[in-house]
Order: C-alpha cells, then structure tokens, then sequence
C-alpha cells in the first residue's frame, strides 16, 4: 500500500491505494469518477483518457502510485458552475457521439490537442485520434465538433 | 487488479536507482511505462519491485554538440517529436520519435525505455542503429551496432540504466513506416542515413529484432535515390509471419519504405 496525495479535478486527494491499482480503478472504484471509461484494456481504444499535468495519458496504462503528486484532470471536471465546457457543448451541437462510450476519452483527447496545435486542419484532427477508436465509427461528426471548436478560437 | 503484486519504489536519482535494484532480489525499472505496465497487466511479467526512474529530472534533456545530438533517456516521445534542435540537427529522427504509437504513448514513452525494451516492431532501435548512435548507461558506452542483440535483447546488463544517447549528425536521413493499423507498431520501418562517406539503412518490424541492410547500404553509398533501392531483391528467409503479414509482404514492404524514406531524406 501507498498512501497517495495528488490533485483530481482540482481538489486535493489523499487515498491508501494497493501499488498495482491503476489509475483508471483508482478513480473509478476510489473516487467513483466513472466518467472515465475502461474500453480495450490493452492501451489502444483511449476511452480512458485522462489529462496527467496537462498532457492526455491512457489512465489503463499507468498505475495511480505514478501519478503521486501530479495533477488530473478527468471528464468530470469540465464543465464548470454548470456549463458544458467548449468542447463538450461542440460534441453536443454536431452530434459527436452515437453510443457515447468513446466521448470522454475523445473530448479528453480533443482538449489536449486544441491546446497543441494552434491551427487544425482535417488530417491533423484524424492523426490526432489515432489513439482513440469509436466502435460506432461516428468519426465525421467527432471531427467535426473538434473543428468547430479550433475555427471558433 | 490485473498485475502480480509488487512494491512500488521512487528513484530520485541514478545513483538511489542502482540502490533500490542492488537492494532487492527482482527488480525492474520503470520508465514511461508504455510497454512494462502492458506487459505486467497480460502477467508475462511480475517483478517484485518496480523502480520509478521517470522523475529523475537529469534523463530529460536535449543537447546540440558540434558533431553529434544527445538525448537524455528519460525524454518522451511527444517532446523529442517537438524539440526545434532535433528538427534542425536530425529531422528524420523527430519524423521517427512522432510517429511513435499514438499521442497519448508519446507523452509517456521514453526513448531509453524503447531502446532497453527492444521491441522487434518498436521505431526508435531504427532510429538508434540507422544513425550509428553511441549508447551511454551507468556503467559504460555501448556503439549501437553491439546493443540490440536479440529479441527483446539488448547488452544491457539488468542494473545498468540508459543516460543517454549520442546520434552523429548525418548529411541526410529519412524514416518510413508501415504502421499496424490498430497498434500503430511498425509492421516495417526503414531509417536511412547518408553520412557522405558511408549508408546505413536499418529495418524495424521485420524481423526478431532491428537489422542492417548491408547490400542495400552498398547499392546507396554509389547512388543515394529510391531507384538504387529498388533493385535490391530482398530474402523472406528469417522475416517475421503472423496474421498481420507473411514474411514474403514483409520483404517486400522493406524495400517499399526503403524508397519513401530515402524520398523523404532527398527532400
């Protein structure tokens, strides 16, 4: 066991955790932020997506004892005072989603790489969510909302 | 819980790493995790301690020498990828280090926990050996062409840890993948380096570990375009076959990414 100090959604969290817990456990089963969902297991599909010190990290591939002092940002924490954040609100308005089980890792996954890319085109936006999949096959409307948002700025 | 139990240890500093390893009797070092924790998770590996050595601030780097480009172990992916000074010295090799598994890999992998994993399909042991790069651990420097020695094989010695690697500076280079669509590893991947008085062309994803192609690096050292690679005949005998590919595509696909990279490296 090790007892963990870190920030989740911007609120300081102390916790005992086993040293194998994952992240994605730990702020499912600990914290019950289910908002981040477990999709493939196997570090491909990005439906557990989170924001580690503001870079998107799969939260399946990283054990919560590495993330000890960090900064995580997961879906939950976006919106604020209850408004949807930017690119929530996109998702919402071109209908980025169809089953929905991919869209918090792809709006996590869409936040960091607004915040890298000053201009996104389409084939920057595509090779951006090579790391997310969305079984539905809904892409052309993710990647439309993801547009909408960069045109906007 | 998917892994084995183990004990989580924090190096601050090489020289606790080697400690903390010294200290315990399984033990393995943990980098940016992108491989190890996939590994532990499927329980084809189960170390009884696992030495974080991310936050050792010192591997982070990346410095411009007059003949050479140093890269600290520790540095992701994603920053490797971005670095202005790897652009304008190597930019095959930031090319290389963006093309790495997909964006949310490169904030984590590192480029010394790539090269000490020696995946057969990873793309950086293409950059590494293609460029004739020198290996700096704790203990020793390690020339590329004696480094990766098998299949997920390296002459590293359990407690050595990478510092960093020296990549000579190159007249031209390019790098060319065929990606697995789904895991983004290198079905194939060609690096080619023209140092003006030498070749060197090294093949990831097509064999139990990266290689040169010594014949092809002949052919390109008189002619450094895509037709000289073209008429390389390349052997199936000993490629990688799985579902993905038989060693006939493979063969093939060498000499295929060969033409793009070395289009890319005239460019």
């Amino acid at each position: 066991m090790t007892a963990l100090s870190l920030t989740v959604n911007g609120k300081p969290v102390n916790a005992d955790v086993e040293d194998r817990t994952l992240l994605v456990h730990f702020l499912r089963d600990h914290l019950l932020l289910t908002g981040t969902h477990v999709g493939c297991d196997t570090s491909q599909c990005g439906a557990c997506m989170v924001h580690v010190n503001g870079r998107a990290v799969k939260s399946c591939t990283i054990f919560a004892v590495q993330a000890d002092g960090d900064c995580i940002e997961t879906v939950e924490g976006l919106a604020k005072d209850g408004v949807l954040h930017p690119v929530q609100a996109a998702f919402q308005e071109h209908h980025g989603l169809q089953c929905g089980f991919c869209t918090p890792g792809m709006i996590m996954t869409a936040i960091d790489m607004l915040g890298r890319h000053e201009q996104l085109d389409e084939a920057t936006i595509r090779r951006e969510l090579e790391g997310n999949i969305c079984r539905c096959t809904g892409y052309l409307n993710i990647i439309k909302a993801i547009r909408s948002v960069a045109e906007a700025r | 819980m998917y892994t084995a139990p183990f004990h989580y240890r924090r190096a601050a500093s090489l020289t606790e790493a080697e400690e903390m390893f010294r200290s315990s009797d399984d033990a393995r070092y943990l980098a940016g995790g992108q491989t190890l924790v996939p590994t532990m998770k499927q329980r084809l590996a189960a170390p009884a301690d696992l030495i974080d050595i991310a936050r050792i601030a010192s591997l982070s780097f990346v410095r411009r020498e007059a003949n050479a480009l140093i890269i600290g172990a520790g540095t992701r992916h994603a920053d490797v990828a971005a670095s202005q000074d790897v652009k304008n010295a190597i930019p095959a090799l930031a090319h290389l280090a963006g093309e790495i598994g997909d964006p949310a890999v490169r904030h984590k992998g590192t480029l010394g926990g790539s090269i000490a994993n020696n995946d057969p399909a990873a793309d950086y042991p293409a950059g590494v050996l293609g460029l004739g790069a020198t290996v700096k651990t704790t203990k020793r420097t390690i020339a590329a062409d004696k480094f990766f020695t098998g299949l997920f094989e390296t002459a590293l010695e359990p407690d050595e840890i990478i510092i960093e690697v020296s990549f000579p500076l190159p007249r031209r280079a390019g790098y060319a993948k065929f990606p697995n669509p789904a895991s983004r590893y290198a079905m194939v991947g060609v690096f080619v380096a023209d140092f003006g008085s030498a070749v060197r062309v090294a093949v990831t994803g097509a064999a139990p570990f990266v290689f040169r192609m010594t014949e092809m690096e002949a052919a390109l050292a008189k002619r450094f375009t895509p037709d000289a690679a073209a008429g390389i005949v390349v052997s199936p005998d000993g490629l990688n076959s799985d579902l993905f590919g038989s060693a006939e595509y493979r063969a093939h696909l060498i000499t295929v990414m060969a033409k793009r990279a070395i289009a890319a490296a005239v460019l």
